[in-house]
């Protein structure tokens, strides 16, 4: 196939053609700073105003509770960092899961070595965190809980809801990286207990380098990016217009198409599973297989690597991922992987795709058939496959 | 991220298989760090290395060193074979970004190690070859955060 196919929308997201034009007037006609007085300027905050009140509405927010960042890791940065600040009086342990995102892991790993404690609680097999781990987690210390909404690499969703009334029933502060989830799968962070919030616009058709943390009114964590009084004087720089602009189209055509777009991607996805599943022998599903998010399939092909796998897709115009290794540049697998319980070498020759609104059948069907092509020529050179026929 | 060579030999590996009774078979690397490489050698009775084969799990470079390593070996001696260094597979490659230079010490090692089965089963002293490590990854550290 000449076109390319992409199939990595869990990495980032081709900006929809509707969004580039609605940012379009604020790089060239509507430059304006927000801040400033002058008529030709409001129309700027009236713009950044009313893109609040779009990516606001997806979650059940108040408007005056989003604060606009560059993007959803300095929003897990500033969740966690300003908390650990902030109710230092109260205690100093937070308890996350051993499947966060990094912008969340090694954010905890760097508080750890500024005198906070963490509990990392594991998840069982199917990616799902474990709840009364979490809830015997709780000390009389604990100021913060944060679990993902949905996990990146085998998209599963979290007990949400559960999560945040032990979080209320213990008057802990429950903050969730929501990147995959906004915009994809209905929340309210009324209804669940939310109190703080991530996401991020290039995740669901927006632009990079914007995205945005929900903080509920009443939670007292300040700024830690210090300047001017921008964000309700919480976030300080001048606001990324164009950015925040497209944030709110994006999320608003997420939100009206929610419904749809969840039942064609799950349509592709369940496709996609199902033929690999019948045609190609010794594959695993990761995560489970109804509490995940509508766009992601996490596979594991037995006795061969990811990378491989990831280059000859690549050679055929096929755009996916993996979590092996040598993709992250250290030795061990993806940590994600790892905390399901695979042995390390079935999440070496792991494989993610993950479907977006413009994926077709013809495009999954095509990259079925080149699976199975690479999977049989990467096992024909691989000697666990080897071993594993001879002992047959 | 990899040159021509690398890509050329990732994707048209030369001499993958295996040999029947061979003279001389290694296994390196494992599982658990995503990379296995087994090269099977046939060596003649006057220690030429008359035909080479390997079977790699593992990531493009892992695959492009064993390839470009049966093709530096094919036809030389053992003792030309073993002065083969992971340098010389990575430079007949035109090279490896950075992370990816511990393939090249698997080749060797694999080499190394198929070699060392050879002087074993003939009980013969291959002068300058050591006992080869089975886990190239010992003693390496991790990236810190």
């Amino acid at each position: 196939m000449e076109k390319k196919i992409y199939l990595d929308n869990a990495a980032t997201t081709k900006t929809r053609p509707e969004v580039v034009e609605a940012m379009l007037p604020y790089f060239s006609e509507l430059y304006g700073n927000p801040s400033s007085v002058y008529e030709f300027a409001t129309q700027n905050k009236k713009a950044v105003d009313e893109a609040r009140t779009k990516v606001a509405q997806v979650i059940g927010a108040d408007t005056s509770e989003i604060y606009f960042t560059a993007g959803g890791t300095e929003a897990d940065n500033w969740a966690l960092k300003a908390v650990a600040d902030a109710y230092s009086d109260k205690g100093n342990h937070i308890i996350t899961s051993k499947f966060e995102h990094h912008a969340v892991l090694h954010t905890c790993e760097y508080l750890e070595k500024h005198g906070i404690e963490v509990t990392y609680v594991d998840v069982d097999e199917y990616g799902i965190i474990k709840l009364d781990q979490l809830e015997k987690a709780i000390r009389p210390t604990t100021i913060l809980i944060s679990v993902m909404f949905a996990n990146n690499e085998i998209g599963t969703i979290q007990p949400i809801k559960e999560i945040g009334e032990i979080a209320k029933k213990h008057n802990i502060l429950f903050h969730t990286d929501a990147v995959q989830a906004y915009g994809q799968i209905p929340m309210d962070v009324n209804d669940m207990n939310i109190d703080m919030l991530s996401a991020s616009a290039h995740k669901l058709n927006g632009p990079k380098g914007i995205g945005f943390l929900y903080i509920k009114k009443g939670v007292k964590i300040r700024s830690y990016i210090h300047g001017g009084g921008q964000e309700r004087q919480r976030r300080a720089g001048t606001e990324n217009v164009p950015g925040i602009v497209g944030f709110g189209k994006a999320a608003e055509i997420a939100f009206e198409t929610m419904a749809e777009r969840a039942e064609q991607e799950t349509k592709l996805r369940n496709l996609l599973i199902k033929r690999v599943l019948e045609e190609i022998p010794f594959v695993r599903v990761n995560g489970d297989k109804i509490r995940r998010l509508p766009n992601n399939v996490n596979f594991s092909f037995q006795f061969i690597e990811g990378e491989s796998l990831l280059i000859m897709l690549d050679m055929n115009n096929i755009c996916a991922s993996s979590g092996s290794a040598c993709t992250s540049g250290s030795l061990d697998p993806s940590h994600v992987l790892l905390s399901i319980g695979l042995p390390h070498e079935i999440a070496h020759g792991s494989l993610r795709l993950t479907v977006g609104y413009e994926s077709t059948e013809e495009e999954i069907d095509y990259t079925v058939d080149k699976i199975k092509e690479i999977v049989i020529k990467l096992r024909n050179m691989s000697p666990l496959y080897e071993d594993f026929m001879r002992k047959r | 991220m990899y040159t021509e060579k690398v890509m050329d030999h990732f994707t048209n590996p030369r001499n993958v298989g295996e040999i029947e009774n061979a003279s001389g078979v290694g296994t390196v690397g494992n599982a658990k760090c995503g990379d296995i490489m087994r090269i099977y050698l046939d060596i003649d009775n006057t220690g030429i290395i008359k035909d080479v084969k390997f079977k790699t799990f593992g990531c493009g470079a892992a695959v492009a060193t064993s390839s470009m390593a049966t093709e530096l070996v094919k036809g030389k001696s053992v003792q030309d074979a073993l002065q083969i260094t992971n340098k010389a597979v990575m430079e007949a490659l035109d090279g490896l970004p950075p992370v990816k230079v511990h393939c090249s010490l698997l080749a060797e090692e694999a080499i190394h190690a198929a070699l060392w089965d050879y002087a074993e089963k003939n009980d013969i002293k291959i002068e300058g070859l050591e006992k080869p490590k089975s886990d190239i990854h010992e003693g390496e550290e991790e990236v810190e955060y």
